[in-house]
């Protein structure tokens, strides 16, 4: 293999491992500090065990996701030096924009929020929280931002031989970046809920901290079934942005070769990539990929066949991951709606209880297929339209970059390995401290 | 002027990181000289516990600075630097989850291997980050298009390794002064005495440093033409002095801030030493990055300036009020999270 495809693989690797942790982080946060509130508004001792409970899985998580974020920023100058050198002066900025807005406020209030238990008043203890849970969704915003410039770059100007920055503003107000930032912040708020539903489900089918388990299922029952129903919807508007901006992403998504109005959408496709079109489509829904892409029932879609193949992202990847993505983003509010409809009486219906834990996993998948869908989508390009990434690898040595693969696989391994027996045998052991 | 500002800061947030975050790194690379038993283990991780990862934050500004102020030179520095900086990282990792993993398992051999990760995870860092800066203080073989033709191995040169020794010296007291701050009794007694003994040693070793730098690097230039400027020396070893003077009449604390002076110091001695160069070629002056020819558009550094203006003095502020909030001496295991 040579450095670009295994600086493509590393760089997958790292953020994929990575975007394991960030998510629960970005929506549990937010649920333990809602947990801390409802402590000092009412003084109740449950709303405290929860937070220590919750707070006890997010920190092992949390950890996690930091360490593995430092290697990220760093991978840019390792693997994509061309890139650094030709967007520094725009990307370069919103990666130290973020780590000092947000990461110093996160890191330094976790370590606060984690020893500060008996230090601190409650309500200070709950201040804390919420800086964290503020500071990692912030962090969000920055990283989102600088995803977008690669996406849809704009605000900038080609000057010294590189991409200058010209319009700040339209660099943080680019639609992609905030399109994108509300679909992986509900995203993740889908995997926060599903975790702690599936957790409090393992609990109740024992019949163990029933009351404590309840209020934790119902807190992210409701939060959940608002993420889920943002996630879905707001993914529609998503998809629209894809379609005008990226087409050549868009026909990828759906496997769709051949330009053509009113294009339906096949429940059963198969593509073939090499023979550029697909070996089985059946079961067509008329005018659905018309509608999906543009809101419009009779609109063109642009097939993949106009793009010169050098232009095209890889289509089976692209596709499967979007298929998958969409299937679990329709699952999870039907399991959220019928949660909903059986709040009062979840002991009656163990069988969906089962369901919850073992639909743990899937906001998590979807989480991952997204990205894919996002980032390999939007091959042969680094930054759309502006940069290849075979013009952005760093000249090193494929040793180099393949022992480092290696090396970071292996490691993450075992850290995932660590991480996930602790989860588990953390989630099982339930609240034991007062 | 802007490209000078930005010069500066860069070299004062490597600084701050290594008075950061070398306290924590000196304490890990210490444990198993220090730590009798368990509970000592346990004081030890938790003297650093609070701050760990905000004080890492500082590596993350630091690179994230050199990417946005200079790219180019990010781009040749980590590209340039590729397998010590994956060592880095990875060592950085394996220290970071011991923190948390480690005692949330009763068991010994998860225990040790977790130990193994603090120690090997603190003092891999602390060697490296020596040996990378005395390399870039000294110069790399950049060729025409700013491309580093050295390899790993060829940053273990002697004045590479003098560097690489004298930061993990440095640390190491820095961290046993902390150590002294937040232990007690005989733990306490003990950092004490090995901040004493590794004193003299971490004197010998800068000494040695600058001596070396004299005569190996082109350091020294700047200061000839602007004589004032040795003041940031002249801090240095006064950081050290009183460092030994307020150990000496068993004020942690105050021994703790003349050791962060110092190492403040040797970081900005070396940057200033630089001027206006990021990255030195050792091949053809040309071929060198400097605050010219690596800086970022005008616009670009006059928001970061903006950004860096509001932020910084925030983080300080809080990271201030952070330390004095946590750093009470431990007395029990009641104080103890790790």
């Amino acid at each position: 293999m040579d450095v670009l495809m295994l600086s493509r693989l590393q760089f997958a690797a790292a953020t994929m491992f990575h975007f394991l942790f960030v998510p629960l982080t970005l929506g549990i946060s937010v649920l333990i500090a809602c947990m801390e509130t409802a402590y000092v508004r009412t003084g109740k001792d449950v709303y405290k065990r929860m937070a220590r409970f919750w707070g006890k899985l997010f920190l092992i998580n949390f950890t996690l996701g930091v360490v593995t974020g430092i290697t990220l920023e760093f991978q840019f100058g390792t693997n994509w030096s061309r890139y650094s050198a030709y967007v520094g002066d725009i990307f370069g900025s919103l990666l130290a924009i973020e780590a000092t807005a947000a990461f110093f406020l996160e890191s330094t209030f976790i370590g606060v929020w984690h020893f500060g238990w008996d230090k601190l008043s409650p309500r200070a203890h709950a201040l804390s929280a919420w800086l964290v849970a503020g500071a990692s969704n912030l962090s969000a915003v920055w990283i989102l931002i600088a995803n977008g410039f690669m996406q849809n770059p704009m605000g900038y100007e080609l000057r010294n031989g590189r991409a200058e920055l010209t319009d700040f503003v339209a660099i943080i107000t680019n639609p992609w970046a905030w399109n994108q930032f509300v679909h992986v912040v509900s995203a993740s708020f889908c995997v926060a809920t599903f975790f702690i539903m599936g957790i409090s489900a393992w609990h109740l089918l024992r019949r163990q901290n029933e009351e404590f388990f309840q209020k934790s299922f119902r807190l992210a029952l409701y939060v959940g079934l608002a993420s889920t129903a943002i996630v879905v919807a707001q993914g529609h508007i998503h998809g629209n942005l894809v379609a005008k901006l990226q087409p050549a992403k868009l026909a990828a998504m759906e496997s769709h070769w051949e330009t053509r109005k009113s294009a339906p959408m096949y429940l059963l496709q198969i593509p073939d990539e090499k023979g550029e079109k697909n070996l089985v489509q059946a079961l067509p829904v008329p005018r659905l990929l018309s509608i999906l892409a543009f809101s419009d029932p009779d609109a063109e879609v642009k097939g993949l066949l106009d793009f010169p193949a050098s232009d095209r992202p890889p289509v089976t990847i692209t596709f499967l991951a979007f298929r998958l993505m969409v299937g679990i983003g329709m699952l999870m509010p039907l399991l959220m709606l019928f949660g909903l409809f059986k709040r009062d009486a979840l002991a009656k219906y163990p069988l969906y209880l089962k369901a919850m834990i073992w639909a743990m996993p899937l906001p998590y998948l979807g989480m991952q297929a997204g990205w894919a869908v996002t980032e390999v989508g939007r091959q042969p390009w680094i930054v759309y339209g502006l940069m290849r990434t075979s013009d952005a690898v760093s000249p090193i040595a494929a040793s180099q970059a393949g022992a480092s693969l290696v090396a970071m696989v292996l490691l993450y391994t075992l850290l995932g390995a660590a991480g996930a027996y602790l989860m588990f045998t953390f989630a099982r052991k339930g609240p034991v401290d007062a | 002027m802007l490209e000078t500002i930005w010069f500066l800061l860069w070299g004062v947030l490597w600084a701050v990181y290594f008075v950061l975050d070398g306290f924590d790194l000196g304490i890990g690379t210490l444990m198993p000289f220090l730590a009798k038993n368990e509970y000592e283990k346990r004081v030890m991780y938790n003297a650093g516990g609070p701050f760990w990862d905000g004080n890492e934050v500082w590596l993350l500004s630091a690179g994230g600075v050199t990417f946005a102020a200079f790219p180019q030179a990010y781009a040749t520095m980590f590209s340039g630097l590729y397998s010590a900086l994956m060592l880095l990282l990875f060592a950085l990792i394996l220290r970071g989850v011991s923190f948390e993993f480690r005692g949330k398992v009763e068991n010994d051999t998860w225990k040790s291997v977790w130990d193994a990760c603090q120690v090997a995870g603190s003092f891999l860092p602390a060697l490296l980050l020596g040996v990378a800066f005395a390399n870039l203080f000294h110069g790399l073989p950049l060729n025409e298009a700013h491309v580093n033709t050295g390899g790993l191995f060829d940053l273990l040169n002697p004045y590479g390794l003098l560097g690489g020794v004298l930061f993990v010296a440095m640390f190491c007291l820095h961290g046993a002064l902390w150590l002294s701050i937040r232990a007690t009794g005989e733990l306490k007694d003990r950092a004490m005495a090995t901040a004493c003994k590794l004193w003299p040693a971490v004197l010998v070793l800068v000494l040695a440093f600058l001596a070396y730098s004299f005569v190996h690097t082109q350091l020294f230039g700047n200061y000839l033409k602007n004589p004032p400027l040795l003041l940031i020396l002249v801090a240095a070893v006064a950081g050290l002095l009183l460092s030994r003077v307020y150990l000496a009449k068993g004020q942690a604390w105050k021994a703790w801030g003349g050791s962060a002076v110092f190492i403040a110091c040797v970081a900005l001695f070396g940057v200033v030493g630089l001027y206006p160069a990021i990255l030195i070629s050792t091949l053809n002056p040309a071929w060198s990055l400097t605050i010219h020819n690596a800086a970022s558009s005008t616009l670009t550094l006059k928001i970061m300036l903006g950004v860096a203006l509001v932020f910084v003095p925030l983080v300080i502020g809080y990271q201030i009020w952070s330390i004095l909030t946590f750093s009470k001496p431990i007395q029990s295991e009641h104080d103890l999270e790790y």
